[in-house]
Order: structure tokens, then sequence, then C-alpha cells
């Protein structure tokens, strides 16, 4: 349970990785929306440049592209029904055999789902390898700051976000600890999924019990270290911007706008 | 002038016991202070007290001119008052030892420049400037809780106070610690409260303040406290080890009649 890593960060001192946070996640988003917009008889030429794109954004990042594939595995199962579900129930086109319930652009067109839903996992994960949890917190709070405009507790929203991940690895360490001990005065944990789930109640009251302490000891700790909300609060941590996000910022603008561009010509 | 004062504190958790009753003590500026006591003596009670976190039903403390109940100078007080606690998992808040240690700082408001300057010198003065980058949870106990020190050291607190922040380690984690105090109050002229169950641990200290149901019962150096070995025996707290196996050895006549309170002083006079 120890070795249990939270996230999928896989650590390096790349282009990608050195990034702005903020700019990161921003600019993740745009490209999934750029893949949902890839349409129109262009598509081959859209898809091509998303997958191009994320191939570069592969190779800059030195992910190893097995680590950004793997991620894919976890959703096989939805790329696969929804490429089924296409295949059978798109009638477009003209049926690949006589009397067949299967046409031509339907099979082109599941090809083309399992393609999107696969690229935007990848891109997805790619975010996620390079970035680590605390800084994706920073850069949610960075992104979530015009929130504040509307009294949204960005501050404390992020403090949170990084405190429970700074947790993570002591709970898992303090479950580990109490299921040691509860074996040691009999408790099963083997058997079916009934048992093992009554198995877990005697181990998650004390953790929960346990948790509620930390915090209030965490609590006392920053009060003593003169922790008293976001007022006059200053941040040793500067997300500073440099070239690197002006050149993924017009190298993802590009992406974006050519597939629109490419949809456009269609609608003209 | 002393630069903390405390004058006939009363506490209590809930109506039928009190944690403490009637504390008078007084800590001069750069002394090393143990306040020693067995569980539920109150000594926990004591720390929360002084910087704050808890209000006393009755009585009076004075911080470095400020009056801890009032709930204006809170802010100032906890400048002036670090506490560390006694479980380092549950005191660090950032996954990065420098974003942590940086925490006190932000709080205060300091500049990020010099945010940097404080997180250089709070890391050397725990020894820990290398894991600067590290994760805290990969980190021994006795590392962590210097890392806890070094926090609130970049606060730049002109006291100390330890609560029991030895506790959970290990004897080599224990050793860390202490050496990281002794060089601070030594070197920097930090004044520290050491609150601990732990005799060892009073040892270095200029003056002990024994806690006992909620009083002081003793205070004294720590000299003076060990002579009174039938009291502290009574009162559930144990001589340091040395003293105890010096006595044992006095009893059976090997060892002539004296004070022992350090292994080096029992070393000696075994050598005799």
């Amino acid at each position: 349970m120890k070795d249990v890593t939270f996230g999928q960060y896989y650590p390096s001192h790349s282009f990608v990785h050195k990034m702005n946070p903020a700019i990161k996640i921003l600019l993740t988003i745009a490209y999934i929306v750029g893949v949902f917009l890839v349409s129109g008889d262009n598509y081959y030429a859209g898809f091509l440049a998303c997958v191009v794109f994320v191939l570069i954004a592969t190779i800059t990042a030195r992910v190893p592209i097995f680590r950004v594939l793997k991620s894919i595995k976890a959703i096989i199962f939805f790329v696969l029904l929804s490429a089924i579900l296409q295949i059978f129930f798109n009638k477009d086109g003209t049926p690949l055999w006589e009397n067949g319930f299967i046409t031509d652009k339907a099979l082109i067109a599941s090809g083309f789902i399992a393609l999107r839903i696969i690229l935007v996992v990848m891109g997805a994960s790619l975010l996620t390898l390079t970035t680590s949890p605390v800084e994706i917190a920073d850069g949610t709070e960075v992104l979530l700051a015009p929130l504040k405009l509307v009294k949204f507790p960005v501050h404390e929203f992020a403090l949170i976000m990084s405190i429970a991940l700074r947790f993570i690895p002591t709970l898992l360490e303090e479950t580990d600890r109490i299921i040691k001990a509860q074996q040691a005065r009999g408790a099963e944990f083997e058997g079916g999924i009934f048992k093992k789930a009554k198995a877990m109640i005697p181990v998650l009251i004390p953790l929960l019990i346990g948790s509620f302490r930390r915090a209030d000891e965490l609590a006392d700790a920053m009060d003593s270290r003169c922790y008293s909300g976001s007022k006059n609060r200053t941040k040793y941590k500067k997300m500073g911007l440099t070239y690197r996000d002006a050149i993924s910022f017009i190298i993802t603008g590009g992406l974006v706008a050519g597939v629109v561009l490419l949809n456009g010509v269609v609608i003209l | 002038m002393a630069i903390l004062s405390a004058e006939n504190l009363r506490y209590s958790y809930d109506k039928k016991s009190v944690a403490l009753d009637g504390i008078t003590m007084s800590v001069e500026e750069g002394e090393y202070i143990a306040v020693i006591g067995h569980n539920g003596s109150g000594k926990s009670t004591l720390a929360k007290l002084f910087n704050g976190i808890l209000k006393p039903e009755s009585g009076k403390i004075i911080v470095d001119g400020l009056e801890a109940t009032d709930k204006k100078s809170l802010f100032e007080i906890r400048k002036k008052v670090g506490v560390v606690f006694q479980n380092p998992d549950n005191q660090l808040v950032a996954s990065i030892v420098e974003d942590d240690v940086a925490f006190g700082p932000e709080n205060l408001g300091v500049k990020r420049k010099e945010i940097g300057e404080r997180i250089d010198f709070a890391l050397k003065a725990v020894g820990m400037e290398e894991f600067r980058k590290s994760s805290p949870t990969r980190l021994s106990g006795g590392q962590k809780q210097r890392i806890a020190i070094a926090g609130v050291l970049a606060i730049k607190p002109k006291i100390l106070i330890l609560d029991e922040s030895t506790a959970m380690l290990d004897p080599i984690g224990r050793k860390e610690i202490l050496s990281v105090i002794e060089k601070l109050n030594k070197e920097q002229g930090v004044t520290v409260i050491a609150i601990t169950h732990y005799m060892e641990e009073v040892i270095s200290a200029d003056r002990v303040f024994v806690l006992d149901d909620g009083k002081i019962a003793l205070t004294g150096t720590p000299r003076e406290i060990f002579r009174e070995k039938e009291y502290i025996k009574s009162i559930g707290l144990e001589l340091p080890t040395a003293s105890y196996i010096a006595s044992k050895l006095v009893e059976k006549g090997l060892l002539e009649k004296g004070e022992y309170l350090t292994e080096e002083e029992l070393l000696e006079g075994l050598c005799k």
C-alpha cells in the first residue's frame, strides 16, 4: 500500500515540464476543444494535425510514448463501445455489402470517434504526466483567480487542495498500519466482495477519527505559524511566464486556428 | 526583564478536572527552560496558552510586553512565540520542503526575496539545506521534525516552544533534535522552552519546572531537581539513565555517594 504513488507524474526537466502549470492546463483545454472541433470534409487533415501535435508534445516532454499510451488502457472499453455503437447505428452512406447493415461511412466514423477519444485522453494524461499534483493545484489557483470577483474563496480552495495532496501519502501509511493492527487482532481481509467491504469498517473508522485528530493538530500548527487567511499574504513560489509558454501558446493556438479554418473552408 | 511571564494561570478542558491550576512562572531572554511532567500534568496545555491557541480561564500571560490573552495582539504573539508540536506529520503543510518552510513567512507577508533568505537560514540552522527540494514524506521522523522546526524558525521567533517534539522519534531522531535546539539556544540566542517527559532532555536546560497535577511542583537547575530522587519518582517521572544506574550502584556500595547526572560523570565516578 505504501508504494502507491499518487497521480502519474513522470519527473523530468523537459521543455513541457518547465512550462507554467496554469498555461499548461489552459493549453490542454484548448487542445481538447480543438480535437472536438475537427469535422467537415477535411477532417483527415484536422485529425492528422492533432496526432502530430500530441506526438510532438510527447517527444518534447521526454515522456516515453508507452507511458502516454498506457492511459488509454483504462478507457479502452469506453473507446470500443463508442466505436461499436457507431458501426451498428450509423445509417449514412452505402452498405458494405448487399442488404448489409454496416455502411462504409459508419466504419470511418467509428474509427474517428475512437481516435477522438484516444487523442483527448493522450492530451490529458500528458498534462498529468508532466505536471506534479502540487503544480496542478497552483495552476488551478491562478486560473480560478477571476472567481475572486464573485467572492469565491480561491486561496482557501487551493490551500485545501494542496493540503489534501500533502496528506495522501500520510493517510495511506496510516491505513497500512491500521490494517496490520487489525490483522494482528485476527481480522480477515480475504473473501468475497461483501466480506471485504465489511472488513474495511474497522479500518475506516479509526482512519476517520485519526484524520480528525490530524486536522485539529494541523490547524493548531498553522495558527502557530501565523496563518490568518489570504489577507496580506505573499507567495514565495512565483510561476513566471517564459519563452516556453509563449512558444507553446503560439503552436497550440495555431493548431486550434488551423482546425477551425479547415472546418470553415467547407462551411463557406 | 522577563521575556515571558505567567501569573496564576488556570485552565480546564471540562468542568470536572483542572488542567492547569495557578501556574506562575517567568522566563528570561536566552534561557533554556525545560518543563517536565508525566502525562496529563498539564504541560502541553501550557504551550498552547503561551501562544494564544488556548485562552486561560483566569490569570495573565505577558510575552515580550504583550498580553497573550488580548485577541488583537495574537498575530504579534505568534510571531514571537514559535511552537513545534509532537507529530511532525501533522505540522507540515506542503509537499516540498522549501514550500513548507516558506509557509510562515508567507503568512507574515514577507517579500519574496527575503523569504528565500529565511528558508536558507532556517534550513541551515537545522542542518537540512540539501533537502530543500525534497518531499517530506520521504524523510525520517527526525528529519521531518527538523523541517517543522525550520518552518517555525523562518518566522524568526524570539521564543521557541517544543511541545513534546521528540516524543514520537526514535533515539537517533531525538538526539538530532536536541543538538539542533542546543545550538539554536547557544548560537542564535533563541529562548527555548522544551516541554517533555524525557529526563535526558532536561539535563542541558538552565532551569527546570516540574509540573504535577496542573501545579508547579518543583523549580530549579537540573542538578537541584534530581537531588529530589524520591519525589521525582513519586510523581511518576524517571531519573536520567545515568543517575538511575548511579543510585542503584550507590545502594550496593559499588559507587561513592555523589551527583551523577550525565554519562560522563558516571564514567568518571566509576573510574575512581
